[in-house]
């Protein structure tokens, strides 16, 4: 723990950070004590609940008011006709992270679940049961729902504003050298987050003064978002979100829901609380899109890849673009002379689909893995030799080289824990008892995003500190690996270190998302902290009473809340630094972004190998042994860093086996939006488990080294069960989730 | 019209002067005794994050019709903990890192102090993760949810042990 940031100043990092610190939130979680947004019971609360669309495409043509109105305990309830207007229309695109959203705006139905009424009661009781009595009548029209019959557009973009296409080397040619090729095509199918805290709001106005409690992964952005369809100044709002219940990306986009709170608790002059019913949460906030993707990969004499070809059929609401991009995981994983990818799109009568947990690289990443395990079996290799023949060197998409790329020592970690060199080459060659075994394996990969970040350092004059930036924590941990950077950019043990966060009074941290919120929030903070010690160094090594008068040249280092000299070890405290100046306190600034266009493909990587256990009678299929090894840079807290891999994995699990939301297709409405239908991964189904990391120091991804873990567990682990089902049963599935009947019914004999 | 409800949480006697006989436990429990540690993931009795102890048996609270519990003793996640001290169970959901967002965890604390107490899967992880299913985590911190429910298995026998 000896990494010096010489870029940064004075200062060392690794007293505090790579230190496996349990949740500095812990206690608070584990006492019921954390405050969640629902938690909130402000004096004079009403209860809000939406009534939701029944029909997927058409209008409301008759809402039962009077009877809604007339239940005991209804204070207020809006429609259409009645909603107080915004200053801006919710379906304008005012910034690029900010969909179309349903606010009441008219009778027009655009997919089911989507809000058209909305009623305040005195309990929530009261609210529910006059909700149900709006008994809602419609003029429907026929919806598309599906990839089969949904609108084809023309799009030059998928998510987050990527082109859709892309083309590097010369296909044509390199198809002509190659000796054979395989094809794979795999259908995902619609994902939903289901984080465990349903959506909430509670809004109160004081004055012209605006308090909102709500979880939310981007606070800063959430606060400009309000204030631009309130129609008042960002300062006029705070929001709170110190806990987020979980997010995976459902939770950095508004949706109209909080907007309709915010309007109903103005109108009212009574706060306001809106908590999403869980069947809510199919529809208006966000999903992870279904789709058709085809892939072909051409091979040379040697198993090499000569050409890869990815595209991908997806689609989004009739009305907002977000189109994942999942060929896009194609892109800077495997070496190959030629690559193109495409997307192409269609607009269904669903809600905007946004990102969920990997958005892109998930499936993209699932059907990839599985190309790789036909081509492998094409080029008569085990699928880890076969991976490593065409392990890439530079990104193939651009000819860069990769920032760091550990993923070698991942394949050989995870694949020596698993017993990979066991594997018998045919499928259906392991059972256990009566069930069949088989294993597969996967690669994975992330994109190291970083966005923009702000944080404030106070040293005090009792030498400990504050520190303050609007993070986010959903679950991984930023209270405690934020707080962990920011003590050691003060050269300070954390205990001495007060982290302020989770509300938009702080400065802005950014976006909680892409797995980029640790590296931009962090460095925001490290950078925040290093600016005070440098004015600290600055007044001691000027200072002829400091013991580190004219040590400038030989340099400082700071840590334990003590500036030392490097030439002769002798050291002074902070406090006694700032007692001399004649300071009560000492405050630094920094900022987190990455600086200019980047010159390396920056990825962190991974290998997952699973072993499944399927049922030969019932196609009942088990995930039995799940091994990960991941190389994602600095890691700050070891402890976390598991969990947030373990997680991902699980998710993989989820994604590969069960998940899968169903409309019906007659009406467009939803068959199982619910947790007993839906169905997510319950600790039976996650086995024995391990995620390891690989060392990896990275000086070119941000100048603390840090990758991100929050996402790219779940990438890699899909493939590999699939793959595993095949090894298993020698069927291969060409749809995620791969279910029983899949199985049962391929014609195939178990 | 008002109906009396008598209720022993966290081992204080509450009179309840409930207003509408439509609130369920986790309701009444959230919105109207502002003991919101007890959270609310479905309200269908899917998700287990509401689970609370009725006379010692893990309960989904939002399953169960307040009025119909006339006279029970509960605990909740707020009465778990003794005085300063963590309850073995918490602890151990610290150390072993079983949460993430920290919304699930009440009520899978609460069900694990119930499993223990069932003394139905011992220190056997196969059986713990089967009794913790009811118990949904979407961050998925289960492998450390398990290990924590061996933990506290082992700390209470401990302790047991101590006192006889
Ligand atoms: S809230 Fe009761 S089981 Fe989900
Ligand atoms: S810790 Fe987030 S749902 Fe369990």
């Amino acid at each position: 723990m000896a990494d010096v940031i010489n870029t940064q100043g004075h200062v060392r990092l690794g007293s505090n950070a790579g230190q496996g610190l349990t949740r500095r939130d812990g206690v608070l979680k584990v006492t019921g004590a954390a405050t969640y947004a629902a938690d909130n019971r402000p004096e004079g609360l009403l209860h809000a609940v939406t009534a939701t669309a029944t029909i997927a495409r058409g209008r409301v043509t008759h809402l039962d008011v009077a009877a809604a109105e007339a239940h005991p305990g209804v204070v207020k309830l809006y429609t259409p006709d009645n909603v107080p207007p915004l200053a801006v229309s919710p379906d304008e695109k005012i910034h690029p992270f900010v969909w179309r959203m349903e606010a009441l705006q008219s009778d027009r139905v655009r997919y089911a679940g989507q809000p058209i009424a909305l009623v305040l009661a005195e309990t929530l009781e009261a609210a529910t049961e006059a909700a149900r009595l709006l008994a809602p009548r419609y003029e429907a029209e026929t919806p598309h729902v599906t990839l089969d019959d949904a609108e084809p557009f023309e799009t030059t973009t998928t998510a987050f504003g990527r082109p859709a296409d892309h083309s590097s080397g010369d296909i044509g040619k390199a198809r002509a050298t190659a000796a054979r090729h395989v094809v794979a095509e795999v259908e995902t199918v619609a994902q939903y987050h289901n984080a465990m805290e349903p959506h909430a709001i509670v809004a109160r106005w004081t004055g012209d003064r605006l308090e909102i409690d709500t979880p939310n992964q981007a606070i800063g952005l959430a606060r400009q978002t309000f204030a631009a369809f309130l129609g008042i100044e960002p300062a006029q709002i705070l929001i709170r979100s110190p806990f987020l219940g979980g997010g995976f990306g459902s939770k950095a986009i508004l949706y109209g829901g909080q907007l309709l709170a915010v309007l109903a608790a103005r109108d009212t002059g009574r706060p306001v609380k809106l908590v999403l019913r869980r069947d809510q949460m199919y529809g208006p906030v966000g999903h992870r899109a279904p789709t058709r993707q085809r892939l072909r990969l051409d091979l040379d004499e040697d198993g090499r890849i000569a050409a890869l070809q990815h595209d991908t059929l997806t689609m989004t609401s009739s009305f907002d673009h977000f189109l994942e991009g999942a060929s896009n995981a194609s892109h800077s994983l495997y070496a190959t002379a030629a690559l193109q990818t495409t997307h192409r799109g269609l607009r269904a009568d669903i809600g905007t689909p946004g990102p969920m947990r990997a958005p892109g690289e998930a499936p993209g990443s699932a059907a990839l893995e599985v190309a790789m395990d036909l081509a492998a079996q094409a080029a008569g290799l085990d699928p880890l030799a076969f991976r490593l023949r065409n392990h890439a060197e530079t990104d193939p998409s651009n000819g860069m080289a990769f920032s760091s790329k550990a993923l070698r020592e991942c394949y050989a970690q995870a694949a020596d824990l698993f017993g990979w060199a066991d594997r018998p080459a045919e499928p259906r060659r392991m059972r256990q008892g009566q069930l069949l075994k088989g294993w597969g394996m996967g690669s994975a990969q992330f994109p190291c995003p970083m966005f923009t970040a702000a944080a404030h350092a106070t040293l005090r004059a009792d030498g400990s500190a504050v520190v303050e930036t609007s993070a986010a924590d959903m679950g991984q941990g930023a209270w405690t690996a934020l707080a962990q950077i920011a003590a050691d950019g003060l050269g300070l043990d954390i205990d001495r270190v007060e982290f302020r966060s989770g509300h938009s009074d702080l400065p802005d941290a950014g976006v909680a998302g892409g797995s980029g919120h640790t590296a931009t929030a962090g460095t925001a903070l490290f950078n925040a902290g290093a600016d005070v010690v440098r004015r600290l160094v600055d007044l001691a090594t000027g200072d002829p009473a400091s013991p580190l008068f004219g040590a400038g040249n030989s340099g400082v280092t700071a840590r334990g809340g003590r500036l030392h000299r490097n030439d002769d070890g002798r050291s002074e405290a902070y406090e006694d630094i700032l007692a001399r100046a004649g300071l009560d306190m000492l405050r630094g600034e920094g900022t987190g972004a990455r600086e200019g266009q980047p010159t390396r493909a920056m990825f962190s990587h991974g290998a997952v190998f699973a072993e499944v256990l399927v049922d030969p009678d019932l196609g009942q299929i088990r995930v039995s042994r799940l091994v990960g090894a991941f190389a994602a840079g600095r890691i700050i807290n070891p402890r976390l860093a598991r969990s947030q891999l373990l997680g991902g994995m699980v998710w993989g699990i989820g994604f590969a086996l069960q998940e899968e939301a169903l409309h019906d297709a007659r009406t467009g409405r939803f068959t199982n939006n619910d947790l007993a239908g839906y169905h997510i991964p319950v600790n039976a189904d996650a086995p024995m488990i391990e995620a390891l990391t690989v060392h990896e120091d990275d000086p070119f991804v941000n100048a603390l080294g840090i990758k991100g873990v929050g996402e790219i567990g779940v990438t890699g682990t899909v493939g590999a069960i699939g793959n595993a089902v095949w090894h298993a049963t020698g069927l291969r599935s060409q749809r995620f989730p791969i279910h029983p009947e899949s199985l049962i019914l391929s014609g195939e004999s178990l | 019209m008002t109906q009396t409800l008598q209720l022993k949480i966290n081992g204080s006697d509450l009179r309840l002067d409930l207003d509408d006989p439509r609130a369920t436990l986790l309701d009444v429990l959230r919105e109207r005794l502002g003991l919101t540690g007890t959270k609310k993931g479905c309200d269908r009795g899917q998700c287990g994050a509401c689970t609370v102890l009725i006379d010692g048996r893990r309960v989904n609270a939002c399953l169960a019709l307040a009025l119909s519990h006339d006279g029970a003793q509960i605990t909740t996640i707020e009465g778990l903990a003794r005085g300063e001290d963590l309850h073995p169970v918490q602890a151990a959901f610290i150390a072993d890192d079983g949460f993430q967002c920290g919304f699930c965890t009440p009520g899978q604390i609460m069900s694990a102090v119930a499993l223990i107490a069932e003394a139905e899967a011992g220190l056997d992880p196969e059986r713990i993760r089967e009794g913790m299913s009811g118990n949904l985590c979407r961050c998925a911190a289960y492998a450390g949810i398990t290990e924590a429910v061996l933990d506290a298995t082992r700390a209470l026998a401990l302790e047991e042990e101590r006192a006889a």
